[in-house]
């Protein structure tokens, strides 16, 4: 089944208000140089491209890039890595966030109840941690209060580390989004936000990977 | 299964659990047989109505006067048809059945779905000419129905359990049977309790809708093993629009990997993500139990308790150790131990001495004088700012009552006296707790472990006998009573409380 780009699945995403980061799409290592500047600060350097799926396995993704040269060097790098099979690329430049927790969200679909919305604690244990919980789509703002209530680290959502207290109603609008997006789009096959990133008490998508049915 | 079958009627589900007669097909004159202890059970229960049985030769079962024949028996009588003849027998006692106005039949006969693809399609075929003549089909290969308003008892195996709120639906009968132990022991007893089968015609969902509407019942108590292919999505919508209605306590066979290899061979269900199936569930508003044993203890305090209105717990107790153990439950739990307000502490102070805990959990620490219980529950109960209470320490008094009773000084040395005294403490107790819960609309859960150690414990009895659950440890109280706040929060939250 067909997996859009980063940048296609943020598109679709955020018009159902899932927040992602301001980010640039560009295909020159110039350009690449240019949108740090216009973004201030360190950046995240990936490339893109509806054919690739696991930027993070083929190392497309360049962090906390300081500087004109370190982005122009990552970005040439970046775009001498694409292969053949990758298609058309693009360099995608966006502020490198930092974050002390990660949850995970996304749409699935289940074989006996159809698709699902999920939300978990993320994080690189994410998986042996294994905190998540699941709604079937369509949920109301009250399902998603009771998906954050149903995680077991609630901990994590109050405030930490020196952070506030994750912004519960943020993240019920990320769910919502996404379940929305499921009603809107029955094409709509799968969505991971990994990591969604919670900066300053809000959520942040870092990457979206949005799956769609094959068209016939 | 398909998806354009009719659903079964409100008068269909009447003539299953409130049938005006019923006939057994296939009553047999061994006692060892399904066909004999069904119509055994069925007249030994204390069923009403008049109970017909069909015998291959005609003779005389259990001092009923058998035909061979459906068609020699009288027609617009009988609304139920308990079926224990051979599977090959069946479509043809359908259809006499349906010529005499019968519109429910449980098929306990085995060879259907479970035995193989030729089952399968004679099991089909039944339900094709059930639905074409009207009759609702339960079964095949249950083990039967309960129906204490009718005090109806027509299934193969015991026990036939004290009458109650608690309508039970389950894809295996046998724990239709532990459920209805479970009833007998505690006295916290069944309205309706169905064994699916194989489900061929009426499924879980289905019985729960009727339980929705039932007056009789107070709660639903369902055990699935899991959903048919293609089903997922109505059973939530029908769990939910039940939910809406009636509380519903569910027990999921097959959570694991282990268990769902299981279940595909019991009742042949499909394996699931089971953090889905939960997120569903929860989002249905339906109770998830762990396991079967906590399914009934959450299922008893539905049918036995108000719903609290908020999480804050009050713990009384005669006993520190029991008053600990519920305080660490509560803390994993939605529940809280209700922050103990300045009033309420001072005027426990006017009836106990300085070394009570001054704290929640309200630890007496022995302080008590005669009335100090009744007096602390109702102040307890009362306070505003508690939406719940769990009382610890019934019947020590009487336990100790008992060694004295059996031993060799009774009733000398004032050992009567006393005895007749603890014991009458312990259920002026039980009745507090009882009056306390009615007067404030609040739930007041009683635990001991001498409801299983000692069921003849006073303080024990008298909740038993007043159909109130008492809970086997401080622990279990707590997860019961965390699901009655779980529903009540789901409903508050969506404008349906």
């Amino acid at each position: 089944m067909p997996t859009l780009s980063e940048a296609g699945s943020k598109e679709l995403l955020g018009a159902f208000g899932v927040p992602f980061p301001a980010e640039h799409v560009v295909t020159t290592a110039d350009d690449a140089v240019a949108a740090a500047e216009a973004l201030g600060g360190p950046v995240v350097v990936k490339l893109g491209g509806d054919a690739i799926a696991h930027k993070t396995e083929r190392g497309l993704v360049r962090l906390n890039l300081v500087g004109a040269e370190a982005v122009r060097d990552a970005a040439e790098a970046l775009l001498a890595a694409a292969r053949p099979e990758d298609g058309e690329v693009h360099l995608l430049v966006a502020p490198m966030l930092r974050a002390t927790r990660e949850l995970i969200a996304g749409l699935h679909r289940d074989g006996q109840f159809g698709t699902t919305v999920m939300l978990g604690v993320g994080g690189i244990l994410a998986e042996a941690v294994a905190d998540v919980a699941f709604r079937l789509v369509p949920i109301t703002r009250v399902d998603a209060e009771e998906m954050l209530d149903d995680l077991a680290t609630q901990k994590l959502l109050g405030e930490f580390r020196g952070e506030p207290a994750v912004d519960r109603d943020a993240v019920v609008d990320v769910l919502v989004g996404l379940s929305q997006a499921a009603v809107d789009r029955p094409d709509l096959v799968s969505a991971d936000l990994n990591p969604l990133l919670i900066v300053d008490g809000r959520p942040v998508a870092v990457d979206a990977l949005v799956e769609l049915e094959a068209r016939p | 299964m398909t998806t354009t079958r009719p659903t079964p009627t409100p008068e269909q589900f009447r003539a299953l659990f409130d049938p005006r007669a019923v006939l057994v097909a296939g009553a047999s004159t061994h006692p060892g047989k399904f066909g004999f202890v069904a119509l055994h059970n069925i007249l030994a229960c204390g069923y009403q109505g008049k109970v017909y049985a069909t015998n291959r030769d005609g003779a005389e079962v259990l001092g009923v006067a058998t035909v061979r024949e459906v068609a020699e028996l009288p027609a617009g009588e009988i609304d139920l048809v308990f079926v224990c003849t051979p599977a090959a027998a069946n479509p043809d006692l359908l259809k006499a059945c349906a010529e005499k106005g019968i519109t429910a039949a449980f098929i306990a006969s085995a060879g259907y779905g479970e035995a193989g693809e030729e089952g399968r399609r004679a099991q089909d075929e039944l339900v094709a000419l059930a639905d074409e003549l009207g009759i609702l089909l339960a079964g095949p290969n249950g083990q039967g129905v309960v129906s204490t308003p009718a005090q109806l008892c027509a299934q193969i195996v015991g026990p036939y359990p004290p009458a109650g709120r608690i309508s039970v639906a389950s894809q295996s009968g046998n724990l239709v049977s532990a459920f209805q132990n479970y009833a007998g022991q505690t006295g916290v007893g069944i309205a309706r309790a169905v064994s699916a089968g194989n489900a061929a015609a009426v499924n879980v969902p289905d019985f729960l809708e009727y339980f929705a509407d039932d007056p009789a019942t107070g709660v639903a108590l369902a055990y699935l093993e899991g959903v048919g292919a293609g089903e997922g999505r109505a059973v939530y919508e029908r769990l939910r629009s039940v939910a809406e209605r009636l509380p519903v306590v569910l027990v999921k066979g097959g959570r694991s990997a282990e268990g769902q290899r299981a279940a595909a061979s019991h009742t042949g269900s499909l394996a699931s993500d089971d953090r889905v199936f939960d997120g569903m569930v929860r989002q249905a508003g339906v109770q998830r139990a762990d396991t079967v044993e906590q399914a009934f203890d959450i299922a008893a305090t539905f049918a036995t308790q108000p719903l609290p209105k908020g999480n804050r717990v009050a713990v009384v107790t005669t006993v520190g150790g029991w008053g600990v153990a519920a305080a660490d439950t509560i803390s994993r739990t939605g529940l809280r131990l209700a922050p103990l307000a300045d009033d309420l502490r001072a005027a426990i102070d006017e009836h106990l001495p300085p070394r009570w805990s001054r704290n929640n959990p309200i630890d007496m620490a022995g302080g008590e004088t005669r009335d100090t219980v009744p007096i602390v529950l109702d102040l307890v109960a009362s306070h505003p700012e508690v939406d719940a209470v769990i009382y610890l320490g019934i019947g020590i008094q009487s336990n100790q009552a008992k060694l004295m009773r059996e031993g060799p000084f009774h009733p000398d040395h004032g050992i009567g006296r006393i005895v007749d005294y603890h014991e009458r403490q312990d259920t002026r107790f039980a009745e507090a707790a009882i009056e306390v819960s009615d007067k404030t609309g609040k739930p007041v859960l009683v635990a001991t472990e001498l409801a299983v150690a000692s069921p003849d414990n006073p303080g024990v009895a008298t909740l038993r006998n007043a159909g109130r659950l008492c809970h086997p440890s401080a622990n279990r109280a707590v997860v019961a009573l965390d699901h009655l706040w779980r529903r009540a929060r789901w409903l508050q939250r969506r404008g349906l409380a």
